[in-house]
């Protein structure tokens, strides 16, 4: 998606390596996605699911 | 040590197979610093060196954070072990910590996806993140096992 949209930016993080952010970031079960810090879920996503999150994550940005 | 000591056999016939696909050039700009994780950074190092023998299209670049203070910066990196996946442009895809386990199968679909420049997406997706408003910034926590 990074790829796809100029907007998008995308870090994978081990979070065995880093237990400072697993703990910020409240990860209990992995895969945890984090959008804008705000919008999160846990577990692998369908991809238009994962896409209207990211929709989300912006739109609770712009406003 | 074996030359190629993380991937075997196999996984190293599927990420040929990936990377036939190359079309552009692709820097793996790995962040290592031995004072941090010495360990931890030889072996993203040594990974990120054994996928840029797989094709001529990748090269490795490794910095480190304490004296390329100011790349460090450009690319946002504050932690290592770190790589940035570049492609003609950087589109800002990080990996924090060694990519062996889980994070392995994205970091190669990441370099196959800058080196041509596009995604792996369904159109819906492509037509819906055209919209996009906002920037947003994708967070992926995963274990290496």
């Amino acid at each position: 998606m990074a790829v796809a949209s100029d907007r998008i930016r995308a870090t994978a993080i081990d979070a065995t390596e880093f237990p400072d952010l697993a703990r910020a970031y409240r990860v209990m079960a992995v895969p945890k996605v984090v959008l804008n810090d705000r919008v999160q879920f846990e577990g692998a996503l369908p991809e238009p699911d994962f896409v209207a999150a990211v929709l989300r994550a912006a739109s609770v940005d712009g406003h | 040590m074996h030359a190629m000591a993380f991937m075997n056999v196999q996984t190293l016939s599927e990420v040929r197979k990936q990377f036939a696909r190359l079309r552009d050039p692709v820097t793996l700009v790995v962040f290592s610093q031995a004072l941090e994780a010495a360990d931890r950074c030889l072996q993203t190092e040594r990974l990120a060196r054994e996928l840029a023998e797989l094709s001529d299209r990748i090269r490795v670049e490794v910095l480190n954070p304490a004296i390329d203070r100011e790349r460090a910066q450009a690319y946002g990196v504050d932690r290592v072990p770190a790589i940035v996946v570049e492609g003609a442009r950087d589109y800002g895809i990080r990996f924090y910590g060694v990519p062996a386990g889980y994070e392995f199968g994205p970091l190669v679909d990441a370099i196959v996806a800058v080196s041509r420049g596009e995604a792996e997406l369904a159109p819906a997706t492509r037509e819906a993140l055209a919209t996009l408003g906002a920037d947003v910034d994708i967070k992926v926590f995963s274990t290496p096992t």
